[in-house]
């Protein structure tokens, strides 16, 4: 039986948020590939993903796994009007860095640099914190998922009139409370379950 | 509390067929209908392995009841109540909610640059009575929950060596973590639809 604390091998720790890519290191044995079973296996919904350490450490509880990956998906993939993809991942990435998931603020951070074309804001929400000026659209969304994350959560009519006057319609206010409250689902996660780490040399 | 078949979150933000809200979740329809299939999957599981009922709701209501939100904790406190639970294990989880209310997100950062944003609070440790109600494995329990719920970029491996002392195997505490994570997901979809709907 494999129930211990896994030692975190010598890597090097990241210390600010960045848009750099990072490894994530598991504190608990993810299931080994040959001992996955077909449901473990079609819980990974993407079979590239038997590839992840976290996500093969999450198919020991399959359905939850994969009913949370299909979740996931649809409030960030799913394509129908709304808010924009990259708009839906400045939410994840300002929950991130709010909560202090350094590993989920990178990937997000890169996603939403990738769909915005806004590197240097994205940099800015990174570097300077939840407070940063990034004009008053993307303000409005961060302080929504700000409020949002906070525990008890301080949001109310306020972010969603200030999110209206931006110029967002309800299925895109709906988006941002989705993918924001999805982000304290996934930083609680990866923050809890092991470690962000520089990537390993080539 | 609504059945474990009708819609959860509809339900606490009470959302009605044909209503504004209605139509908006209509819209992603996947992340309705998979957000129900994680809360039956965490509290209706067709193989709970080691993690029981009572412990699912216990945990439940405890994390609830942290976020402030008394109509979500109830429907959880309910189905702790349905589950068998005894009198005094119901009364441990409000006495536990009521010793470790905090205001979140808080902790430390990797020492560095970010340290300058450290804000340092205690982590919780059940009181010596509430600990006695809720024996050793549902009182490690539920100290990890208030980190994940109020700091967890406080987590270390030693929280989860006190999860595995207490008898909570790797696999038990993957379902856990989920428990606690998928509802600080829940309580702020309610949250932000309420607000939305003009009804928080």
């Amino acid at each position: 039986m494999s129930d211990t604390v896994l030692k975190s091998p010598e890597r090097t720790a990241p210390t600010v948020f960045t848009r750099a890519q990072l490894d994530w290191l598991p504190w608990l044995e993810p299931l080994a590939v040959e001992a996955m079973t077909e449901r473990h296996l079609a819980s990974l919904v993407d079979a590239a993903r038997v590839k992840s350490p976290y996500f093969r450490l999450l198919a020991r509880d399959p359905d939850a796994l994969e009913a949370r990956t299909h979740t996931d998906k649809d409030i960030f993939y799913n394509p129908d009007a709304g808010l924009p993809r990259a708009e839906r991942e400045l939410a994840a990435t300002a929950t991130s860095r709010f909560n202090g998931c350094l590993y989920c603020a990178s990937v997000h951070a890169r996603h939403a640099a990738t769909y915005s074309r806004r590197e240097t804001d994205v940099d800015r929400l990174l570097d300077a914190g939840v407070s940063a000026d990034l004009g008053e659209r993307w303000n409005a969304i961060v302080a929504a998922s700000v409020a949002l994350a906070a525990t008890p959560s301080a949001f109310g009519p306020e972010h969603v009139e200030r999110l209206r006057r931006a110029g967002l319609d309800d299925l895109a206010i709906s988006d941002v409370i989705h993918a924001a409250a999805f982000f304290n689902w996934a930083n609680r996660l990866m923050l809890s379950l092991g470690q962000p780490a520089a990537t390993a040399g080539p | 509390m609504p059945g474990l078949d009708a819609d959860v979150i509809d339900a606490l933000v009470g959302i009605t067929p044909g209503s504004p809200l209605d139509a908006i979740r209509a819209r992603r329809p996947q992340a309705r209908a998979q957000a129900q299939a994680t809360y039956q999957a965490l509290f209706a599981p067709t193989e709970p392995g080691n993690v029981s009922a009572q412990e699912r709701f216990a945990v439940g209501a405890f994390v609830c009841g942290l976020h402030g939100d008394t109509a979500i904790a109830a429907s959880y406190a309910d189905g702790l109540a349905k589950s068998g639970a005894s009198a005094a294990l119901k009364e441990a989880v409000e006495a536990a909610t009521a010793e470790a209310r905090a205001h979140g997100p808080y902790g430390r950062y990797p020492a560095g640059p970010l340290s300058r944003e450290d804000d340092v609070r205690p982590s919780y440790r059940a009181g010596a009575a509430v600990h006695g109600m809720l024996g050793p494995r549902l009182a490690a329990a539920f100290e990890h929950a208030h980190m994940l719920v109020f700091h967890p970029r406080d987590a270390t491996q030693a929280a989860l060596q006190a999860l595995l002392d207490a008898g909570w195997s790797t696999t038990d505490i993957v379902t856990l973590s989920q428990i606690v994570a998928f509802l600080s997901f829940q309580v702020r979809a309610v949250a932000g639809l309420r607000a939305l709907a003009g009804r928080p």
